[in-house]
């Protein structure tokens, strides 16, 4: 199979205008991945399917990741006036990289017998613009996996011809499988209660004592 | 549990071929003879169930072979295997559609307690925090000799049950329920997450 | 005075055409005897024609891969035993490959092939049962699935003396596997596997050629190739259709590039075709079996470089996947440096299997879903997860 920078550069010239960008692996198992623009990615997905040489016509596995706001401190050296004077200061800056949902697709080919090729999208945030376009219409296999990923991490996929919860009832209201989910406090007691287990429990137990038989308990821990 | 009869008389009768019972015992025999359970598997357990009831452990030899597909007919559920909190109110449906006397086995950790899956935010934390249980056999998955010993514990307590006075079955007392409410799916959980009517959790002190 | 036919003034109209138009809504299952599970289909029938089904997952979302998230890298390899509660080696196998690709370790001689043999013997039992439960779904209450629980009990003997549990066996490790043989344990999987072509020859005259069998599983659910590659269907299920994909001959994993098997494939990819191709795949596991016992090394069973407690991959992602008794069984993991994995995914085959059912069973009866669904062979452990 051909290397990544030609599918990209070979992709590239085949959708005008699509903006593909390599994002490398530094694990060992060499498995670098293709970062697709929404506008066009499913025209890419499409030319990565149909090109002779690639037909990578199986799609195997569609996922979701959740990656959360994160703050990068760095220490850099400026350089400053200070009295007067020019000096080299070491100040610390924060760096804010916004969090956002990704959705992972592995192709593989079963008429070459190659792959994988790794492709992925990014959401612009976690909220409200968490769409990204669907790749159902190529990929029958994305079907339920797309349903999957909107269930448990709320990415909605335009163009999925059927987009509803899969796994959790059609009234639950939360994505459980975000970072940032937390489960409803259904925990009787724990038997054997330590660290962040035995913090649970405490907070249980102080915040609604009537209805999970907590009143048989005592206060000290 | 011979009833009214005495233990010494009944010995004596039966080495003159003479046999006596009391319509208690009779009954209990052929009810703990004849348990139907309802053909209903959930998880990894239901294939243990299902090894119980093939060829080389015989569920047959203690009268549950019967596996009854509709709760109708049932007279046992035996919980096999992790309950959700989406599959929950199905559970308690089919559980409120058995007819009396009806038991029910909890069978495995994921069934007593939520088990390995306990911290999963879909997982229930027991079955019996819906309906009453009878007899609890903890593994992951139990053994079909587990299961077994779990049948002879539920056939061991239709014995001792009892017809009339006080202390009788409740299934024959008009004032206990036979059926339990079905919760609801909330926006984050069941509503209510637990029957408090009937599930009480254990005393610990810390 | 006789009433003759001519008398009526107007015929009644058949009783189809009152029905005309009008569907009648099922919910089947999730209690529901032949459904292998707590799977449910909405089906909207017009008489006994399925008209529309739509499958309900998730009664058995037991939040796997959040759990997997939560816990060390060694920590899930006991839950990935329930994944799919037929193949735990399997399941153990796909995990610790995936691991393995992330953390870039190498497995020994000795291991690679008791992960072949075991993985075979899952195959065995996994495709035993497989074939009772599908008859079963036919029809044939009770007796196939005993004589295939009888062979399945002799096999889960043997992973019980091997790892303690007839079923959940938790046997491999990052590395290679959790202990040796015990002794005589060779001895008597040789003999299960050479008795059991003649499981497989009884079975075969009891059941290919029977009449009803044929009558209810052939031309029934047929899947077109092209389908079956642009819906991700993988395992027994592809190559009834004709496609020669087999994870162990593409991949070539875990030394299966040195035995010499056939991949059998079919020809119409309907039910017939997908119940024979595990027929033929038993023959051939139990080929497989025959060579690895006979070429089997001694030697070391664990990687002693990978250091289970504290396990810390780099930080990178990697996609491993074998071919798992149902289907192409995939893990995909992405590390940050810490002890747990910062994604863990499960690729379910038969999962992902299901995406046609609505497609395979437009057009035929009520009784004949119950077959589709049985050949597809699904796992409610592995499908909601």
């Amino acid at each position: 199979m051909e290397s990544l920078e030609e599918i990209k550069a070979r992709g590239e010239a085949a959708v005008p205008g699509a903006k593909i960008t390599i994002v490398p692996n530094p694990g060992p198992a060499n498995q670098p991945s293709l970062l697709l623009d929404h506008e066009h990615a499913t025209a890419i997905a499409r030319f990565l399917r149909n090109d002779v040489a690639l037909r990578l016509d199986h799609c195997s596995n569609a996922t979701g990741v959740d990656w959360l706001d994160r703050k990068v401190s760095k220490k850099v050296k400026v350089k400053k006036v200070v009295e007067g004077e020019e000096k080299e200061i070491e100040e610390t800056h924060e760096e804010f990289f916004p969090g956002y949902l990704e959705a992972v697709y592995h192709l593989y080919s079963m008429t070459h017998k190659h792959g994988p090729v790794v492709i992925r999208m990014r959401t612009t945030d976690r909220g409200e613009a968490a769409r990204l376009p669907s790749l159902t219409p190529i990929f029958r296999s994305a079907e339920f996996q797309e349903r999957e990923i909107f269930d448990l991490y709320g990415i909605r996929f335009d163009g999925h011809p059927d987009l509803r919860r899969i796994l959790m009832w059609d009234e639950f209201a939360d994505f459980p499988m975000r970072k940032d989910y937390r489960e409803p406090d259904d925990y009787e007691y724990e038997p054997t209660p330590h660290d962040d287990v035995l913090e649970k429990a405490k907070e249980h137990y102080s915040a609604r004592p009537q209805l999970d038989g907590a009143e048989n308990l005592t206060a000290q821990s | 549990m011979s009833g009214q009869v005495d233990e010494g008389l009944r010995s004596e009768l039966q080495k003159q071929g003479i046999w006596v019972t009391s319509t208690q015992e009779l009954y209990n025999w052929g009810r703990r003879n004849s348990i139907w359970p309802l053909q209903f598997g959930l998880a990894c357990c239901a294939i243990e169930m299902i090894a119980t009831a093939a060829s080389r452990y015989d569920l047959a030899r203690f009268g549950g072979e019967v596996f009854r597909p509709s709760p109708r007919q049932a007279d046992l559920m035996i919980v096999a295997g992790t309950v959700t909190k989406k599959m929950a109110p199905q559970i308690v449906r089919l559980y409120n559609q058995m007819p009396d006397p009806k038991y029910v086995i909890s069978m495995g950790a994921c069934a007593i307690s939520g088990g390995p899956f306990k911290q999963g935010y879909n997982v229930l934390k027991g079955i019996d925090r819906y309906i009453p249980v009878d007899v609890y056999i903890p593994g992951c998955p139990p053994r079909p000799e587990a299961l077994l010993h779990a049948f002879m514990e539920l056939q061991r307590k239709i014995d001792g049950q009892k017809l009339t006075g006080e202390s009788k079955a409740p299934f024959l007392d008009a004032n206990q329920p036979s059926e339990f409410p079905v919760p609801a799916f909330g926006a984050h959980d069941l509503e209510p997450p637990l029957n408090s009517d009937v599930f009480h959790p254990p005393t610990i002190k810390r | 005075m006789s009433v003759g036919f001519h008398e009526l003034e107007e015929a009644p109209p058949p009783m189809t055409s009152r029905l005309e138009g009008e569907l009648l809504e099922v919910s089947m299952g999730p209690q529901h005897p032949s459904t292998h599970g707590v799977f449910r289909m909405n089906v909207a029938l017009e008489g006994e024609i399925v008209r529309k089904l739509k499958p309900v997952f998730g009664y058995l979302h037991r939040n796997h891969e959040k759990i997997g998230e939560n816990t060390s890298y060694l920590g899930s390899m006991p839950y990935t035993d329930r994944l799919d509660y037929f193949c735990s080696m399997t399941n153990n196998w796909a995990y610790a490959l995936s691991v393995e690709k992330l953390a870039g370790i190498e497995v020994p001689e000795r291991a690679e092939y008791l992960r072949v043999i075991l993985a075979e013997l899952t195959r065995l039992q996994n495709h035993a049962s497989l074939l009772g439960f599908l008859l079963s779904d036919m029809g044939a209450w009770g007796t196939p699935l005993m004589y295939a629980f009888r062979e399945r009990e002799k096999i889960l003997d043997l992973f019980e003396s091997l790892s303690g549990s007839r079923m959940m066996c938790d046997y491999m490790r990052f590395g290679g596997c959790r202990c040796d043989l015990p002794p005589g344990w060779m001895e008597r999987a040789r003999k299960l596997v050479d008795g059991f072509p003649r499981f497989l020859d009884e079975f075969e005259k009891l059941v290919v050629s029977n009449e009803i069998l044929i009558a209810r599983t052939q031309e029934v659910g047929k899947l077109s190739a092209e389908l079956a590659i642009n819906a991700g269907i993988t395992g027994p299920m592809l190559r009834a259709c004709g496609v020669n994909y087999d994870l162990r001959k593409v991949d070539g994993y875990g030394f299966y590039p040195r035995f010499k098997f056939r991949v059998p494939l079919g020809e119409h990819g309907d039910c017939y075709d997908r119940l024979m191709m595990r027929v033929l795949e038993l023959r051939e596991s139990v080929g497989i079996l025959q060579q690895a016992m006979e070429q089997i090394p001694p030697g070391p069973i664990v990687n002693p470089k990978v250091k289970l407690r504290s396990f810390r991959p780099p930080v990178g992602e990697a996609y491993g996947r074998i071919e798992g008794p149902k289907g192409e069984l995939g893990f995909y993991l992405i590390s940050d440096g810490g002890s747990n994995p910062y994604r863990y995914r499960v690729r379910p085959p038969s999962f992902i299997n299901l995406t046609i059912l609505e497609d395979l069973c437009l057009g035929h009866t009520v009784a004949d879903v119950m077959v589709i669904l049985g050949s597809i062979d699904i796992v409610m452990g592995e499908v909601d997860r």
